[in-house]
């Protein structure tokens, strides 16, 4: 018996719809049909009435979800990629985030992202948009890697009072894969040590730690000790279990799928950069996707964005400085 | 005048206003129970006893009493009368340099905005736009929200976070607008929806929005979305002839605006916004349209901006026969026209109505300049309700030494956005 991250995000609604009379879900193609994954497959059915189709409608689907949580529901929004929620981008960083210091009156949205890269999937289907809201005062931003946090995230994404952008890797969707669903989980806003090691640090989120963790596997047949640091939320952004991994390892690589100008890996390195200069014994590094739209083609779209060859290839140059 | 019990009998229309009937009147909320103190009920002359300034909502127009039609007019005339005088007052302060950012007013608004108000019951939610100060004082909002948001006040609704137009209690039904048009509206949808999970029955949204916010994706998003769900909205659409500057023949090219509401699916009907009783009726019609389980409905009604975009803005560019034409009229100077013609009240009456509109104003806008500014060094600088999940940044110097200003003592500054 083994449960997969899609899994794990149903059964999560699934629990709060059940547990929350205040939750429900709303989104395209979300009811009879059960989402475009099937992250709602057979939700429409159990809870009749709470898992709402929308129109093609991105601002008013995430205006609709403002009004209700300010009336006192928890509405939980899918959009069908993380790319469409660009149209409601206004109404995410400008009503929502914005809501709660406005009037004290708090704003308890849950906005699921299914994020990053597929193969074949190209520019409009592959974005991943964490770092975008994450530069917004006002929301909370969470990653997850692995079955565990998909389930235990979810749920807490539902009844944390401000609204989160809860970004799910379509790579992980059906590929990642755990014996069960978890029965207690790290609180949000603190990293995980996905990898102990004392040489270098890699500091990933989402999809890119599974890279991370295959390239410490391989640079340990090497003799080097990688420490992997899974960020889990990248708002709240733990900067402590980061700061402890350096001065165990005086080393930083950091590693985002999201595009290079600015965003997670920038900030991570900021941070190590201005309150841990002194741990460093080599110049901090990060690695991004490239600076172009996300290919189509496989055997471009493979070299856009990093993998566990790149990220080796970082770390070994890493570790020579 | 007799005091009964329950209400005030007015001889001269023989009925029987209940005092959150005629409180309003006077620009305020009324409280049944306790002390309040005394002032002229503009129907009548009498003297009631209203609370001014009240600090919630809690008391709103309308109820569930249907008043005899010169009433409803001379309420919604008292409660025009207040916004315009607050108003002139805010724009006398913004001229003064007391106060930050911008200032907007509803000149030539009043008559339909206070019209959405009067419709409106506790429990309906209502998004107001920029010009909405009479729908505002109608739906219950205090006169203090107004002065302390506009000056800054720190125990405003706002407490400096936000200024201006951009106040609300949405624990209250009152959504405090963003500056992005047309965003309003599918938030109400939201609130609708959550009244249908809720099962609360017969309550209805209202949106304030006007020409220019018709061009934009939320607005079509919104109302496609309200008639997808067949919400209880209800879409007021001020047609002010310019938005900003910009004139109609450069917004729109469809004939007539409301030919927009065909394409949604929506019931829609016109209004002359210069006139009261054409305003009143017509929001009213759809309101209860709208709360009988109709489905949403929109409102377009034509009137002229009689002020600038904000009050950095001098409108040059206002064509001056629409000034002259009909249009351009000024709804408040229709509405006493009126009054006066039909016999509902007198000069004398009409003057005390701005007299304790005046008087009222007064003590509010004095009673803020009283009051603290909100104060950087007790902020809290997290945007979170969470605040335990709120991010640690570090910064490399302290605040710098500044000398917070008060409430009364702003800077102007040339031109703002709402």
């Amino acid at each position: 018996m083994s449960i997969t991250y899609l899994e794990a995000i149903r059964a999560a609604l699934g629990k709060a719809l059940a547990d929350d009379p205040r939750v429900f879900l709303y989104g395209q193609d979300i009811g009879a049909f059960g989402g475009a994954f099937k992250a709602t497959k057979n939700l429409a059915k159990e809870f009749p009435g709470r898992v709402l189709d929308a129109p093609i409608s991105e601002d008013a689907i995430v205006g609709a979800a403002i009004g209700a949580a300010i009336h006192g529901m928890r509405p939980v929004i899918e959009m069908q990629y993380a790319d469409f929620s660009t149209p409601g981008f206004n109404q995410i960083v400008n009503q929502a985030a914005t809501h709660f210091w406005r009037t004290q009156v708090p704003c308890p949205i849950t906005i699921r992202l299914p994020s990053g890269g597929t193969s074949g999937a190209g520019p409009f289907h592959s974005q991943s948009m964490e770092s975008l809201y994450a530069h917004y005062p006002g929301l909370i931003v969470m990653t997850p890697a692995t079955v565990e946090d998909a389930y235990s995230m979810l749920l807490e994404a539902v009844a944390i009072d401000d609204p989160v952008i809860f970004c799910e890797h379509k790579r992980l969707y059906s590929h990642l894969k755990a014996p069960a669903l978890p029965t207690e989980a790290m609180p949000v806003g603190k990293a995980r040590i996905a990898r102990a090691g004392r040489d270098l640090s890699i500091v990933a989120y989402s999809a890119m730690l599974h890279d991370a963790l295959a390239a410490a596997e391989e640079l340990a047949g090497e003799g080097a000790e990688i420490e992997v640091v899974d960020l889990r939320s990248i708002k709240p952004m733990d900067t402590d279990t980061i700061m402890a991994s350096v001065a165990r390892t005086g080393r930083l690589l950091c590693v985002g799928e999201s595009f290079p100008w600015g965003g997670v890996t920038a900030e991570v390195v900021a941070r190590v950069a201005t309150e841990g200069f002194g741990l460093l014994d080599a110049p901090p590094q990060r690695l991004n996707a490239k600076d172009t739209p996300i290919p189509h083609h496989p055997n471009l779209w493979l070299v856009h964005r990093p993998t566990a060859q790149t990220v080796c290839a970082a770390a070994r140059n890493l570790l020579r400085m | 005048m007799s005091k009964g019990r329950r209400g005030t009998h007015c001889p001269a229309t023989g009925t029987v206003a209940v005092p959150n009937h005629l409180g309003v009147v006077c620009g305020a909320a009324w409280q049944r129970n306790g002390t309040g103190k005394e002032t002229v009920c503009a129907r009548t002359m009498n003297l009631v006893r209203v609370f001014p300034m009240q600090q919630t909502l809690e008391c709103r127009a309308s109820q569930d009493i249907v008043s005899p039609f010169p009433e409803q007019y001379l309420k919604a005339f008292g409660l025009m009368v207040v916004a315009r005088v607050l108003d002139d007052k805010m724009a006398g302060l913004y001229r003064a340099g007391k106060i930050q950012g911008g200032v907007f007013l509803g000149r030539g608004q009043e008559a339909l905005s206070v019209s959405i108000g009067l419709a409106l019951r506790p429990g309906d939610i209502f998004a107001p736009l920029i010009r909405d100060g009479a729908g505002r004082l109608a739906f219950g909002e205090p006169i203090l929200d107004a002065v302390r948001t506009y000056l800054g006040s720190a125990l405003g609704p706002m407490r400096g976070r936000d200024g201006n137009v951009h106040r609300g209690r949405p624990r209250e039904g009152l959504l405090a607008m963003i500056s992005h048009l047309g965003a309003m509206i599918s938030v109400v949808n939201g609130g609708l929806m959550a009244h249908r999970f809720q099962n609360r029955k017969g309550l209805v949204g209202a949106a304030s929005i006007g020409d220019g916010a018709t061009s934009t994706g939320s607005f079509h998003e919104g109302l496609n979305q309200a008639a997808v769900e067949r919400l209880p909205l209800v879409v007021v659409v001020a047609n002010n002839q310019y938005a900003y500057s910009t004139p109609n023949h450069r917004q729109f090219a469809c004939d007539d605006l409301a030919d927009k509401a065909a394409g949604y699916g929506l019931a829609a009907r016109h209004a002359d916004g210069t006139d009261l009783e054409d305003c009143l009726r017509v929001v009213a019609e759809a309101v209860a349209e709208a709360r009988a389980g109709a489905g949403p409905q929109m409102v377009f009604a034509r009137l002229l901006r009689l002020c600038g975009h904000g009050e950095h803005d001098d409108a040059q560019y206002i064509d001056p026969r629409l000034k002259e034409s009909a249009v351009g009229r000024d709804c408040i100077e229709v509405a006493e026209k009126r009054l006066l013609r039909e016999g509902w009240a007198d000069a004398k009456a009409i003057r005390a109505v701005r007299q304790t509109a005046a008087r009222e104003v007064d003590e509010a806008v004095a009673t803020v300049q009283r009051e603290p500014a909100p104060d950087p060094y007790k902020e809290n600088w997290c945007a979170l309700a969470s605040e335990h999940l709120g991010d640690l940044f570090e910064h490399p110097v302290s605040f710098p030494a500044i000398s917070p200003i008060s409430s009364h003592q702003s800077h102007p500054t040339p031109s703002s956005q709402p």
